[in-house]
């Protein structure tokens, strides 16, 4: 703020103008604020990097911060981040980076659209180019440029699942023909011990269902959009074009994917890149199938539901999961209070799920430990997700805030699948 | 301070590694390469020094398929000059890389010849000792730390059971790197892309004639399947219950 | 001709065990090839190493103040100047951090072929016939050499008995060679690595994680399951060299050598240079997701559930025995 404006500003003893006594004596907003006789370098250096812009619309209203999950978990919000960097701290070195999982809920209920979907990847994009990464989202990085996933695993695994799915499934990379469905599994599924258990039941499921699907086996890569969110923006365009010409050489009629970051993904960002594709998230796809099926059992359980913040809040899907808990027979279904558009999160978006250390050592506890918390407090007996992040998630979270035997952490296609048989 | 980091391709060890129709060879085309993990941390130490005390860094390879992706790599990690040196056939163990560089190196005349202490597939020797002998330069094997010291540098050299040795090595000398003082630093793809877009990758003239091996390989194959181990199977809670029945029959636990 | 040389090294003044396990095997080869089993001892007073080698029938000794500490220049140009002088069909020497400067260094220096990784080595029809762990120990390389030729040898792969006797015990004194006097390597100081805190070659249990952890920050999984055997912490060399846990825990060649009553591998694959360092241990259990990892060679037993599934369901029933 300049000298000149400063100047312009003066308080008048008493002041009507028309009719409303506007006198400065209690008007203190026309006084400067303290804050522009202090150095803002530190926040002009961040509000400069592309991207990262709408931090200086920052008023610092606060809305932000109750709506915040890490502030529940330690101390912490996008308001926050902002006054600390106002006041010279440096934000591309400080933990305060690594710890947004980037749910969206700030943006949702910000008046001034300070975007940290946007702004977080800018600023570690910055500290990436530095060197300057945690060593095990490092890990993550060098993992999936050496091997298409961030756990490191071999590429030629990545249909391994496939041999125990009790159903037929088409690995297109071995046996290439058009099929309507292109499953794309994506490296929890495709690797996760849990992960797995959920890709078989679907398996079984699609094939209950006559649908006509493959998946592309060995040849495909992580969609890497958590990368992307963790500010490592070129390696999510190298693996996302490869994606995209391996995409190419196959026919297919529409993309489903179980994993909300990867739909995120092909739905928000590989149009970008030239890829384009009628993408569902595998509950979207499933949701009005669910009519169709062979109902064999009824499942007693009282069920709560996780909504992911990349299907909710990014892509706006509340209704679809819900649908499928509801057409399952026997289930009850209760709501958290934490839930929909104000849903919480388990703590694995934005290269989340490769900083558990690191954050644990900046928050009071895990955000999937308050979650399950939270679910256990419903008096659910089982906690239903949809996002392969969520079960290994929450079923340590489970261990750990001592709840075992209280919760379970089930798929909501492992329900479908125990219903059907 | 010229340093030369000289590097290689080996096949990656996380991806099967499978024997090829002769039966005495790897199936190149069916093998994942990765750089080797110990030039991965001569590199970094190169680098390192550089940034400590100035000089330049000169990545070299042999000539061969992906290595042009290594020494991109090299030059987003920090490298300022990558060289590939023709080769005229197929061998690719350290006494072949050796005689290719050896001429090379005499002319480039670097200060200091850094690359791994060995790599998971040099049957016929380490580069590094093959390649200081050919040169006649000084060499040490199993460094984990290098500094500069004017005209010589001081190296740690590793030994059995944790010891440790402080040798001072005049240059020019070739070291085999065990570990860089640092961990390998990592670089963004959005480097990597920019130097493969405009980063130049320069050719050796000529590479040196190699002897023949005198040692032949008859036969690869995976290790003879001894007794090995009683496999344990099923969920982990049951696995874990065996293991731990095994260790207290064994009164291998409390205190 | 002679037979076969063997490289002898030492440890804290005193012969080391590796160079007993080749004086045996050079007792073996020689059976085929003839000649004499010959060591050679280079040290600033050879007489108490020398006293040591009743398995070599020709004990070469060199004796110098140059050599008085080890440097790879000035013992590579003593083992250079012995193959010339001794002119032997094969020249053992261990695959330790002074083999891996000296085997490829001096066959190139006297222009024989070198065979690195051998655990074993034999004579057939006048070709040497060695077996080389390569890939990490996922494949064995069987390759044949034409004498004379340079091997290096895995430690553990031979017995140490037969090298302790059954020489003659004939002496050869070698000068110093010329190159000793224009060394351009010289030793500054040693170090015994570490602050003593931690000693994990004492320990009777270990739970030792490799690169299957995946991360610094899973190792914390390993650590409880440890702490809740009651064991130490050990690691295989990429996750000491990757910073996740500190040097003075790694077990294998350029570590430590380690003893325990029971040593669980996590997530280690079990490359020969681990393996030399652990294989003495009373039961070996080993947890990796590979099943062709060569680690279950050596294991009693072992499984390949997934370590982050199996560690905690182990820590798990272990607090509840209490």
């Amino acid at each position: 703020m300049t000298e000149i404006e400063k100047e312009r500003i003066h308080e008048e003893e008493h002041l009507v103008f028309e009719g409303m006594d506007i006198s400065g004596h209690w008007n203190r907003m026309f006084e400067q604020r303290v804050v522009w006789e202090h150095d803002v370098s530190a926040l002009d250096r961040v509000t400069e990097i592309p991207g990262a812009e709408s931090l200086a619309y920052c008023y610092q209203c606060g809305k932000c911060t109750p709506a915040c999950p890490v502030d529940h978990v330690g101390d912490y919000s996008p308001r926050k981040i902002y006054r600390r960097t106002q006041l010279g701290a440096d934000l591309v070195s400080s933990p305060d980076l690594w710890l947004c999982t980037t749910c969206g809920n700030c943006l949702r209920v910000c008046p001034k659209e300070v975007n940290l979907l946007k702004i977080m990847p800018a600023v570690r994009e910055q500290a990436v180019a530095a060197g300057n990464v945690p060593p095990e989202l490092q890990k993550a990085f060098e993992n999936t440029f050496q091997y298409g996933n961030p756990m490191g695993e071999p590429a030629r695994k990545r249909a391994d699942w496939v041999a125990d799915a009790g159903a037929p499934v088409t690995v297109l990379s071995r046996d290439p023909r058009p099929v309507d469905v292109l499953f794309f599994v994506e490296c929890y599924w495709a690797y996760h011990p849990r992960g797995r258990d959920a890709a078989r039941a679907f398996a079984r499921t699609m094939e209950i269902l006559g649908i006509d699907w493959g998946i592309l086996g060995s040849e495909e890569k992580c969609s890497c959009d958590s990368q992307r969110a963790a500010g490592e923006r070129g390696l999510f365009e190298m693996v996302a074009e490869q994606n995209i010409a391996t995409l190419k050489r196959y026919q297919f009629t529409r993309l489903v994917t179980p994993d909300p970051h990867a739909y995120n993904s092909f739905r928000n960002q590989y149009p970008k890149l030239g890829g384009v594709y009628d993408v569902t998230h595998y509950t979207q796809f499933l949701a009005p199938l669910m009519a169709k099926l062979p109902w064999v059992r009824e499942l007693p359980y009282r069920v709560t539901f996780h909504d992911p913040c990349y299907l909710g809040r990014h892509n706006g899907e509340y209704d679809a999961p819900r649908e499928m808990i509801r057409q399952i027979p026997g289930l009850e279904f209760v709501e958290m209070f934490r839930c929909k558009e104000n849903g919480y999160c388990c703590g694995g978006g934005g290269g989340g799920m490769w900083l558990d250390s690191f954050s644990g050592n900046h928050t009071k506890e895990r955000l999937s430990e308050r979650r399950v918390r939270e679910a256990v407090e419903t008096g659910a007996e089982m906690l239903v997700v949809c996002c392969p992040y969520e079960v290994s998630r929450f079923e340590d979270a489970v261990k750990s805030t001592g709840n075992e035997g209280k919760l379970l952490v089930r798929d909501v296609i492992e329900l479908v699948d125990e219903a059907l048989h | 301070m010229h340093i030369a980091v000289i590097l290689k391709q080996v096949p990656d060890l996380v991806e099967e590694v499978e024997v090829d129709a002769s039966g005495a060879g790897i199936d190149r085309d069916s093998v994942k390469w990765k750089l080797n993990e110990f030039d991965d941390h001569a590199l970094e130490q190169a680098v390192l020094i550089k940034e400590s005390t100035g000089g330049e860094v000169t990545a070299l390879a042999l000539d061969g398929d992906g290595v042009d992706q290594l020494l991109y790599a090299a030059l987003a990690r920090g490298a300022d000059r990558a060289l590939k040196v023709p080769t005229s056939d197929e061998r690719t163990d350290a006494p072949r890389i050796a005689a290719a560089l050896a001429p090379v190196l005499r002319e480039m005349a670097p200060d200091l010849v850094l690359t791994g202490v060995q790599a998971a597939d040099d049957l016929h020797g380490q580069l590094g000792p093959i390649l200081a002998t050919s040169l006649d330069w000084p060499h040490v094997s199993v460094v984990s730390g290098v500094e500069v010291s004017g005209a010589a540098v001081q190296v740690q050299q590793e030994y059995s059971g944790g010891r440790m040795a402080t040798l001072e090595v005049q240059l020019p000398a070739v070291l085999g790197v065990q570990a860089a003082t640092r961990p390998p630093r990592y670089v963004p793809i959005s480097r990597l892309r920019q130097i493969m877009a405009s980063a130049q990758i320069g050719e050796a003239a000529a590479a040196g004639e190699a002897a023949a091996l005198g040692s032949t390989v008859t036969r690869l194959a995976p290790p003879a399947q001894g007794a090995g181990a009683q496999m344990w199977e099923g969920k982990p809670e049951e696995i874990a219950q065996q293991l731990l029945d095994v260790l207290r029959e064994r009164g291998l636990l409390g205190a | 001709m002679a037979g076969v040389l063997v490289y002898i090294e030492t440890d804290k003044d005193r012969v080391a065990p590796i160079s007993f396990e080749l004086l045996g095997l050079a007792r073996q080869l020689t059976e085929q090839l003839g000649g004499s089993v010959e060591a050679l001892v280079a040290a600033a007073d050879p007489e108490p190493l020398v006293a040591e080698l009743a398995g070599a029938d020709v004990v070469v000794s060199v004796q110098s103040p140059a050599l008085a500490a080890y440097t790879p220049e000035a013992h590579q140009a003593v083992l250079v100047e012995a193959i010339r002088s001794r002119e032997p069909q094969a020249v053992l020497v261990g695959y330790t951090s002074a083999g891996l400067d000296l085997a490829a260094g001096s066959a190139t220096a006297t222009d024989r072929p070198v065979v690195g990784y051998c655990v074993g080595l034999a004579v057939d029809q006048g070709e040497l016939v060695a077996d080389s762990q390569l890939y990490g120990g996922k494949l064995v390389a069987t390759t044949r050499t034409r004498p004379p030729a340079v091997f290096s040898v895995v430690s553990g792969s031979f017995p140490e008995a037969a090298g302790r006797s059954g020489g003659r015990g004939e002496r050869v004194v070698m000068d110093p060679p010329d190159a000793l006097n224009h060394l351009r390597t010289r030793l500054v100081g040693t170090s015994s690595g570490g602050d003593g805190a931690i000693d994990i070659t004492k320990a009777e249990r270990i739970v030792s994680v490799g690169r299957g952890i995946g991360g610094p920050d899973n190792i914390e999984v390993a650590e409880e399951f440890a702490a809740a055997l009651g064991a130490e912490l050990g690691a295989s060399r990429p996750v000491v060299d990757s910073g996740w846990l500190p040097k003075e825990r790694q077990v294998g060649k350029s570590g430590m050598t380690v003893k325990p009553k029971l040593y669980v591998a996590v997530g280690i694959s079990g490359a020969p240079e681990h393996l030399e360092g652990m294989q003495g241990a009373g039961l070996i259990i080993a947890i990796n997701t590979d099943p062709n990892a060569p680690i279950f060679q050596v294991a009693g037993y072992g499984t390949t559930c997934d370590l982050f599934d199996l560690l905690p369901a182990l820590s798990e029933q272990l607090k509840a025995a209490g």
